[in-house]
Order: C-alpha cells, then sequence, then structure tokens
C-alpha cells in the first residue's frame, strides 16, 4: 500500500481579485522509503499541494477537496489534534529559507528539545541526547558544544542541516521537503542531497521533494510529477521522464535548461510566461505557449492518460502516441534543441 | 586600437571594520576582493562564477566604479579609469552598463517605462525629447517587448519582461561593455532561456562585450567564451569555456564542477561526486596561505598552509593559483586527496621560498 494516496486534490483561494485555483484535480502516490520529486515553476502549485497535505493552509481564505491518505486515514478530514499529531512526528516538513524557519531567540537544542517533547514522553536529558544524535547524524561538527548556540551562529548550509536534524528527530515516515537547497550554494547542495540520501537509507523514510531544478531531481528521486498551472501535467519514474519525455511542456523544459553536459547554439526557449490561476486559459493549459497546439487543445482538456504505453508513465496532452514517439526521437537525437 | 576592451589589474576591495562611535578607528577589514587581474577581449563574455560572498558583486561593482576600490587598476578602452574624477568619468560611463540581478528591485516603482529606459539618453543629454521616445520604441522592440507598452508601470510586467526593460535600459546609449550581474538566478527555467537567448542575440547584433556574473555554472557554461573562477575575493582559475569545463586545474573548480546536478539519472548516480567539507571561511578572517586549503581534498601540510598560490599559466591562456593542479579530469576522491608528491609539478609555483 502506497504509504501517501493523494486523490483529485483541489484548493481553492479567495482573494480581493476572485477565486484563485491553485491546485486543481491533483493526484500521485509516494510508496515507503520511496523519493517522489514535485517539478515546476513558480506559481504551478506545488508547494501548495503540500501545505493542503499538512493541512497548513490560512483556513479563512482557502477552501480544500479531495482526499489525501497517509497510511489510510484522511489528512484532509482528520480532526485538528489527530493531525498535529502527526505532524512533526510521522510526517515532518523542512522549508525552503533556513534563515526564516528557525526561532532566533532560542538555541537550537532548545527548539530540537520542544520537538521532542511534543510528540514523546520522555525526561529533558533524554530529549537532549537524542538532540545531540541527530545533530551528529546530520554532520554538524562539535555538534556537544554548538547546540547551545543560536541559529544567527549558524552558517546557511548548517542552518539547514539543522532544520533537516529537526524534521528527523522523530523518525517520520515521510518528509515533505520545500526546496531545501535552493538558498543554498552548489557545493553545500550537492552536500545537503547526500545527506538526504544517507539519512533516508537509514531511517527508510519516504521523501517528497519540492523543487524547480530538473538537475535535483534527477540526482535524488525515484518518481517524478511535473506540474504546471495547477495540474500534474506529466507523472512517470526518473528514468522514464528523463529517458521519454511525452509532453510539450516537459520538452521545453528540458530544452530550455543550459546543461554541463553538453553544448547548444541556443536554447529551446517557451514563449510566454505561465499562466494566472484566477482566470486560467481555456482546454489545455498549457496550449497558448505550445508550438504543437491544435484546435482541440483549446477547447477541450487533455486527460492524465499513459503517455508511452507504460502504466507509470502519464502525461496530459492531445497529441497522439506515434507523433509523440517520433518527437521524442527527434528530441533524443538533438538533445531537446530543436523544439522551438 | 587594443584587442582587450578591460584589463583588470590586483583589484582590491577591503571595507574597513570600525569600533569606536566619535573617534571611529578601524579595526580589522572585510577582504572582499583581494587581488584579482584579468582582461576581457572586445566581443567575448567573460563568465564569473563562484559561491556567494566570494565577491563576484563586489568587483562588478568596482569595475564600474560604484564603488571606489581600495587598490588596483581597471584600464577600459586603454584608458585607467581608477582615480578618474566624477566628470572625468561620465563620457566612460557612456560605455559601459550594468544589468541587475533583482528584476524586481532595479526599475523605480514610479517612473514609467519610457522614462526607465531613456534616462540614460536624457542624463548624456542625447537628442530631443521626440528622438528619445522613438529611440525607446525602438529598444523595447529589440528586447521582444511591444513597443505600445512605453507608458506602463514596471508592476504591469511579469519578472521575464522587467529583466527585458532592464537590458533595453543597458543598450540605450549604445555602450562597449555591459556588466551583468546575476540577471537570470531570480527567473525561472523557462523564462531564464529567453534571456539568455535574447543577451546572445543582442551581442551578435551590437558586438557587445559581457562580463556575465552568476552562480550558475550551467548557464555561465552557455553564455561564456571565458570563465573566471572566484574564491574568497581571489580569482583561482581562469580559462576558455571549454578548457575550464573539461580540464579543470583548480580542485575548487573540479568540486563545484561535480556538484552541478546534472538532468540525467544516469549520468547523475553514475558519476564521482567530490563533496567539500564545511563552509566557505570568513573574508574577515581568510586561512593563511592558500585561501582554499582548510577545504581542499588535495591539501598538503606545510605547503597549502604556508604559502599563499599566484595566479599563473598552466597551458596556454590557462591559468590557475594552486600548489597542487589537477593532472587531469574527471577525477575521483581518491585521486583527489593523493596529488603528485612533488610540489614543483604543474604550475611550477613553487619555486623558491617566500
Amino acid at each position: 500500500m502506497a504509504l501517501l494516496d493523494v486523490r483529485d486534490l483541489h484548493t481553492t483561494f479567495r482573494t480581493d481579485d476572485g477565486l484563485v485555483k491553485a491546485v486543481d484535480g491533483v493526484s500521485f502516490t509516494v510508496e515507503p522509503g520511496k523519493t517522489l520529486g514535485i517539478v515546476g515553476e513558480s506559481g504551478s502549485g506545488k508547494s501548495v499541494t503540500c501545505l493542503t497535505i499538512m493541512g497548513l493552509n490560512d483556513r479563512r481564505s482557502a477552501s480544500t477537496s479531495g482526499q489525501a491518505l497517509f497510511k489510510g486515514a484522511d489528512l484532509l478530514a482528520m480532526p485538528k489534534n489527530e493531525l498535529r499529531a502527526l505532524r512533526g512526528n510521522e510526517i515532518s516538513m523542512i522549508f525552503q529559507d533556513p534563515m526564516t524557519s528557525l526561532n532566533p531567540v532560542h538555541t537550537i537544542g532548545r527548539q530540537l528539545v520542544e520537538a521532542v517533547h511534543l510528540h514523546q514522553d520522555v525526561s529533558r536529558s533524554s530529549a537532549r541526547s537524542q538532540s545531540l544524535d541527530v545533530l551528529k547524524a546530520v554532520g554538524i561538527p562539535n555538534a556537544e558544544r554548538r547546540i547551545d548556540d543560536y541559529p544567527h551562529q549558524f552558517s546557511g548550509g548548517m542552518r539547514q542541516r539543522v532544520m533537516i536534524a529537526m524534521a528527523l528527530i522523530n523518525h517520520p515516515d515521510l518528509l515533505i521537503a520545500d526546496e531545501p537547497t535552493t538558498a543554498l550554494d552548489v557545493t553545500t547542495q550537492a552536500q545537503i542531497l547526500k545527506l538526504m540520501d544517507t539519512l533516508q537509507k537509514e531511517y527508510g523514510s519516504a521523501i517528497v521533494m519540492i523543487t524547480h531544478d530538473l538537475g535535483v531531481v534527477a540526482e535524488i528521486a525515484d518518481d517524478v510529477v511535473v506540474m504546471y498551472g495547477a495540474q500534474v501535467v506529466e507523472r512517470a519514474t526518473a528514468e522514464e521522464l528523463f529517458a521519454r519525455p511525452s509532453m510539450p511542456y516537459t520538452w521545453g523544459l528540458l530544452g530550455s535548461l543550459p546543461r554541463i553536459d553538453h553544448d547548444v547554439e541556443r536554447l529551446a526557449q517557451i514563449p510566454g510566461t505561465p499562466p494566472s490561476l484566477l482566470n486560467p486559459p481555456s482546454g489545455c493549459r498549457f496550449h497558448p505557449r505550445c508550438t504543437y497546439a491544435m484546435s482541440i487543445c483549446q477547447s477541450e482538456q487533455p486527460p492524465l492518460a499513459s503517455a508511452t504505453g507504460s502504466e507509470t508513465h502519464l502525461s496530459r496532452c492531445h497529441l497522439d502516441q506515434a507523433t509523440r514517439l517520433t518527437e521524442i526521437k527527434k528530441l533524443e537525437s538533438g538533445h531537446f534543441a530543436e523544439v522551438t | 586600437m587594443s584587442d582587450d576592451l578591460l584589463v583588470v589589474e590586483g583589484l582590491k576591495k577591503h571595507f574597513p571594520v570600525t569600533r569606536g562611535i566619535i573617534f571611529q578607528r578601524q579595526v580589522a577589514a572585510v577582504k572582499a576582493v583581494d587581488g584579482v587581474s584579468f582582461t576581457v577581449k572586445r566581443g567575448e563574455t567573460l563568465g564569473v562564477v563562484g559561491e556567494s560572498g566570494c565577491g563576484k558583486s563586489t568587483m562588478a561593482r568596482c569595475i564600474m566604479r560604484l564603488i571606489e576600490p581600495t587598490a588596483g587598476s581597471v584600464v577600459f578602452d586603454g584608458r585607467e579609469i581608477t582615480g578618474l574624477s566624477r566628470h572625468e568619468l561620465r563620457p566612460i560611463r557612456r560605455e559601459m552598463m550594468m544589468v541587475f540581478q533583482d528584476p524586481y528591485a532595479s526599475l523605480n516603482p514610479r517612473k514609467r517605462v519610457g522614462a526607465i529606459v531613456g534616462e540614460a539618453l536624457e542624463v548624456h543629454k542625447i537628442g530631443t525629447a521626440t528622438e528619445t521616445k522613438r529611440r525607446v520604441q525602438e529598444l523595447l522592440e529589440i528586447v521582444g517587448l511591444n513597443p505600445e507598452h512605453y507608458n506602463r508601470f514596471p508592476h504591469e510586467f511579469s519578472g521575464g519582461q522587467r529583466q527585458r526593460i532592464g537590458v533595453a535600459r543597458a543598450l540605450a546609449i549604445n555602450p562597449k561593455l555591459i556588466v551583468c550581474d546575476e540577471p537570470v538566478s531570480a527567473l525561472d527555467v523557462s523564462v531564464q532561456a529567453q534571456i539568455l537567448n535574447l543577451l546572445k542575440d543582442l551581442q551578435k547584433e551590437f558586438g557587445l562585450t559581457y562580463v556575465f556574473i552568476a552562480h550558475d555554472l550551467n548557464v555561465v557554461r552557455h553564455i561564456s567564451d571565458r570563465v573566471l573562477v572566484m574564491y574568497l575575493g581571489h580569482a583561482v582559475e581562469v580559462a576558455t569555456r571549454d578548457e575550464l569545463y573539461h580540464h579543470p586545474r583548480h580542485p575548487y573548480t573540479g568540486a563545484l564542477l561535480s556538484a552541478v546536478p546534472v538532468p540525467n539519472p544516469e549520468l547523475a548516480r553514475a558519476r564521482q561526486q567530490i563533496l567539500l567539507e564545511g563552509d566557505v571561511p570568513s573574508p574577515l578572517n581568510p586561512p593563511s596561505g592558500c585561501w582554499f586549503h582548510p577545504r581542499c581534498p588535495r591539501h598538503h601540510p606545510g605547503v597549502c598552509d604556508v604559502r599563499e598560490p599566484q595566479l599563473v599559466a598552466a597551458a596556454g591562456d590557462h591559468r590557475v593559483a594552486c600548489h597542487f593542479p589537477l593532472e587531469r579530469w574527471p577525477m575521483n576522491a581518491a585521486e583527489m586527496a593523493a596529488p603528485a608528491a612533488s610540489a614543483s609539478t604543474g604550475a611550477g609555483t613553487a619555486t623558491g621560498a617566500p
């Protein structure tokens, strides 16, 4: 059974300008011990999807429907106190900005001990020793001394390590990481990704990794969900997605990346800008920017269906399979350089 | 006319750290840029990479004389520009422009696009009002915006469009050099590609020279002809793009390259990463000897922590500041840790004690 099974998730925000459908019918599953990458540009709904699952949206302006089954229990229908018992315990979250997600007026040790005490009935000294162990596990040098330091005494990479320590302290089954390396330098990013990989093997946690960087996804994800305009547009295993991407948006994303492993004279840019969720385009959300758009794309929304015959590889596109396969072949030979 | 548009020699910028309220005395200095030398040829793009805090932006601002360098010389188009007065600098300002990182903060929200793009024309008293308007509309068209949007405000545009406005502003007075300080790092990938293509097209069309600062090695590789790698205020390696990416000589460059995520799961999982330990040290109190030695996998006690390496030629135009440069690439972690025993190999930096 899947650890997390998200079914037809919708989140709508009421704003002064009207209703914003930030998440529109998103479904995916996360298997125990595996890593799911959610990729998309800013405003594609990837963060809101995860905040909704965690029940962290502002209840006054957000309304939600659908299901998010965690070990069979629906997180969205759960009473607050039960959800609170799960959060930080069986499910935990790492946020993008390590500078603002730690409390600046308490020591690291105190914040870690608090996380232990919220979910475990243990003595203070045992909570402290647990904190020390987890700080060592995430590779903080001189953990005994640094546990009594304040967040400002740590560098960005070290703070992100502390955030990971805090997320892992209760040995969660599911870790949701929202752009955990975006604010970090490449060498630090490599350290943190390596660390998450090691810890995943050690603790057996499943990870949902939200990112805009396809490189990061290729690095650590087993399965990938590509989001565009509040919807899932492609879902596949990492191998399938990078070997046989099956819809124009994913082609465009891969083509627009300057890459260290091969040269292109011109990048394949996607024309235009991502759609407004206040007033999304009719039919396929991507059609105004799509070079393959047909008349059906303007009127009818394509379903999320098997793309290449593989059960695990779904995408949302009206192009017929034969065309897509020939396009994929073409793209492979040209390293996605000839999309536009 | 020489081939080099910009020659920077021993550029330094030290920010003083002071104590005391009335009688301020300097107690230390943050060595943000500490002796960087390089040249930029006409029509080429020099990419500058490095992690945050390595002095890339400070260096750019020194070149532009937006801040005063502490020492060193900047020769632009055959003319020394450090030490020039504001008045003398004015005609030179027409030839160098800058594109900034944050397209939200670098455009005045109270001014219309026409006024923003045309400001340089006005400052340098070029043309009449109608000519300015025509020129601005032409510029908007060049950068792929609708000339009708002349009267709009910056908030009516998306991030990518704003960055186009920033580029149009930089082009307004036909500069020779454009310094781009992280022009695409705030943008989404699909929009980033649009701006990178635009910059390349403009370079071809107008024969521009770029100094392109970025932390993303993929982007720098795509746009640059030559690349300068900075670490803690120093230039550690300069080479042509292909040399640098195929045969990096400095261990730091190697570590940077191996840390870049590759959008290909097979490659990403197969390759050997060289993980650096720890963080970049503070420029307030930089390490002795080689600035990189505390994190360097090839660190040789007694050499690297004592003698400061000089940026010297390793092969042709390829210059590196390292006592034990990499012999080949790629290397795995074990090979990295075992440099050839003699310090005199490679760059010949070890001749004689300091």
